[in-house]
């Protein structure tokens, strides 16, 4: 569960880019995976790496656990509700706005 | 008569309705008839063209949206983009002739941030990455 909701553009922000995208995906993927597993392969800097997190972890989409010296992240994908949440309340508005359009064109014929 | 698809990618609202294609396409391309059902815009059905649509502002959005046109067939099809809120997408308008009148189709896809940039040349495709999301969703439920 996640405590707070982002907002949908928040969400897009954080996730358009892509070394963000590809972090998230791969602790989706993966499961908890340390700052150190996630830089090896990724050819970004560790502090770079630690950067994304700190971003993705801002808006929920990862969780962060302190053990030892090594704190562990995995993603939390029910944070991408809102996403989904938002193209919902798109499809409600052009409904509403296709109403609106036929109502128009009865008009017109008077 | 109408349906809705709301997937993550991709959203489509068809209807038929009882009028020709020809009246369809006015109430879709002049500005005075598309301020009556769907905002204030200065719209202009000529391809490369930027307009807007206007409604009034609310908290944390401005009323804006930013478009392009498309592509522009009358009266069959009609394109634009639709910008707001730092997301871009395409509006597509499809008229069908039909016995009864026209079968109105509306496609708005290609959700994404609108910073060009951000993803060009990128490994991940937010694209694909948004036709996994549901997937990924329903696996944690």
């Amino acid at each position: 569960m996640t405590l707070h909701r982002a907002s949908p553009e928040a969400l897009f922000k954080i996730l358009g880019d892509p070394t963000r995208r590809a972090i998230f995906e791969r602790l989706a993927r993966e499961g908890e995976l340390t700052v150190h597993a996630l830089t090896r392969p990724s050819g970004v800097s560790q502090p770079a790496v630690s950067k994304h997190l700190a971003m993705l972890k801002a808006v929920g989409l990862v969780i962060d656990r302190r053990q030892g010296r090594e704190t562990h992240y995995r993603a939390e994908p029910s944070a991408l509700a809102p996403l989904v949440d938002w193209i919902g309340q798109m499809g409600a508005f052009w409904n509403e706005r296709f109403d609106a359009l036929e109502e128009l064109l009865k008009r017109m014929d008077q | 008569m109408s349906e809705t698809h709301a997937e993550t990618q991709t959203l489509v609202i068809e209807r038929d309705m009882p009028h020709a294609p020809e009246k369809v396409w006015r109430a879709l391309t002049q500005p005075a008839l598309i301020a009556e059902w769907l905002m204030r815009n200065d719209l202009e059905p000529r391809v490369g063209r930027k307009f807007a649509f206007r409604a009034d502002p609310v908290p944390n959005w401005n009323g804006v949206i930013d478009c392009e046109m498309l592509e522009v067939e009358p009266p069959a099809r009609l394109a634009y983009t639709w910008s707001s809120m730092g997301l871009e997408s395409v509006v597509t308008w499809t008229l069908t002739p039909t016995q009864a009148g026209t079968h109105v189709r509306m496609e708005q896809s290609g959700f994404r941030p609108d910073q060009k940039a951000n993803y060009q040349g990128a490994n991940y495709g937010w694209r694909n990455f948004l036709a996994k999301l549901e997937e990924v969703l329903a696996s944690f439920d």
